[in-house]
């Protein structure tokens, strides 16, 4: 499990590292002592877990909570139990260190962690087995949430931070990644071809070099994802 | 007024001497930064920032085993978040012991 921690005290941050070493499924990748430091560091690396401080200066860590849109998990540490009550509004939130933090009382709440993890993966791969095999998948559009044939989409195009979906049909531009989308489509009928691309290979017209014509579009190949291409075709 | 000891900190440490002198190290550099910050604080009567000083200070206070201590910083805290600086002479005490504590270390 990657974590990082964030407090202003240097004395905090010297104690919750020492004591992680002794937590063997604990990795601990970084030490902040301010959150806007750490916002910019969670924008670029993947994190479980998260030792946060409440009471910073400038930026609490309630404040920071709020600023993240799929917060990983945390572990609140804090000379203070008086906010324990708003701690239990926030979901990511999975238990409450007073300080000075003991090993017993850490190990206890990263075993909180690990459980709370393994339970909502067990759950995610559920729920995407369910959507993978109804064939059909929703996206939300202007609020209304629009119902997909699987099997009609031929091309899906990352554009920033939003997808567009191509369909026999009709096309559509959802706030969403090529990655979220990619768990939600059936691994036998779609394939990622580059890293803006997610193609279906049963669209597929002809394969030149290093592009694929699919219906009328013509998309790159990259050369990590050539060969899986290769693979799935059915070739003479 | 009781005494500052390292119990805490040795069970932290459970034998690493190297960690135990980085934390006593740490703690002396950084207690007397935050001591000199709650008396700028409060000298300019910002009791506001004086109790966020305090709440920073609380957790030196506990890891020096301070338990009674700690309560009086819980009340001076509560009392400067109302505007009221009732007890600093206790919390005063409290740091100087401290610092005291630390000279020796």
């Amino acid at each position: 499990m990657n974590c990082i921690i964030i407090d202003d005290e240097a004395t905090a941050r010297t104690i919750i590292t020492q004591l992680c070493t002794q937590i063997p499924n604990i990795t601990l990748k970084e030490e902040f002592s301010n959150a806007i430091e750490a916002i910019k560091y969670l924008n670029q690396n993947d994190i479980d877990l998260i030792f946060l401080d409440i009471l910073m200066p400038d930026f609490t860590g309630f404040d920071f909570i709020q600023t993240l849109k799929n917060p990983p998990k945390i572990i609140l540490t804090t000379s203070d139990s008086k906010f324990a009550i708003e701690a239990f509004e926030y979901n990511c939130i999975i238990d409450y260190l007073v300080k000075p933090i003991t090993l017993p009382r850490l190990e206890k709440a990263v075993q909180k962690v690990t459980a709370i993890t393994a339970s909502s993966k067990e759950t995610s791969v559920k729920e995407t087995q369910d959507v993978k095999s109804d064939n059909h998948l929703y996206i939300n559009i202007d609020r209304r949430l629009i119902k997909i044939d699987i099997p009609s989409i031929y091309l899906v195009e990352a554009k920033g931070d939003y997808i567009q979906l191509k369909t026999e049909t009709k096309n559509y531009t959802v706030h969403s990644t090529l990655k979220k989308i990619e768990e939600k489509l059936p691994d036998d009928l779609f394939l990622k071809i580059h890293r803006s691309y997610v193609i279906n290979i049963k669209k597929i017209v002809d394969i030149e070099d290093n592009s694929v014509l699919i219906k009328k579009d013509v998309i790159p190949v990259s050369r990590s994802n050539r060969p899986e291409l290769m693979k799935r075709l059915n070739l003479l | 007024m009781e005494t500052p000891n390292l119990n805490y900190v040795n069970q932290l440490a459970g034998g690493d001497t190297t960690f135990k002198n980085k934390l006593i190290e740490v703690i002396k550099t950084e207690f007397p930064l935050e001591k000199a910050q709650y008396l700028e604080s409060f000298k300019a009567k910002n009791h506001k920032l004086s109790a966020e000083n305090v709440h920073k200070l609380k957790h030196k206070i506990s890891i020096l085993g301070l338990e009674k201590s700690y309560k009086i910083a819980e009340i001076f805290e509560d009392n400067l978040k109302e505007g009221s600086t009732r007890d600093y002479e206790k919390f005063d005490t409290i740091l100087e012991t401290i610092t005291r504590y630390l000279k020796t270390l």
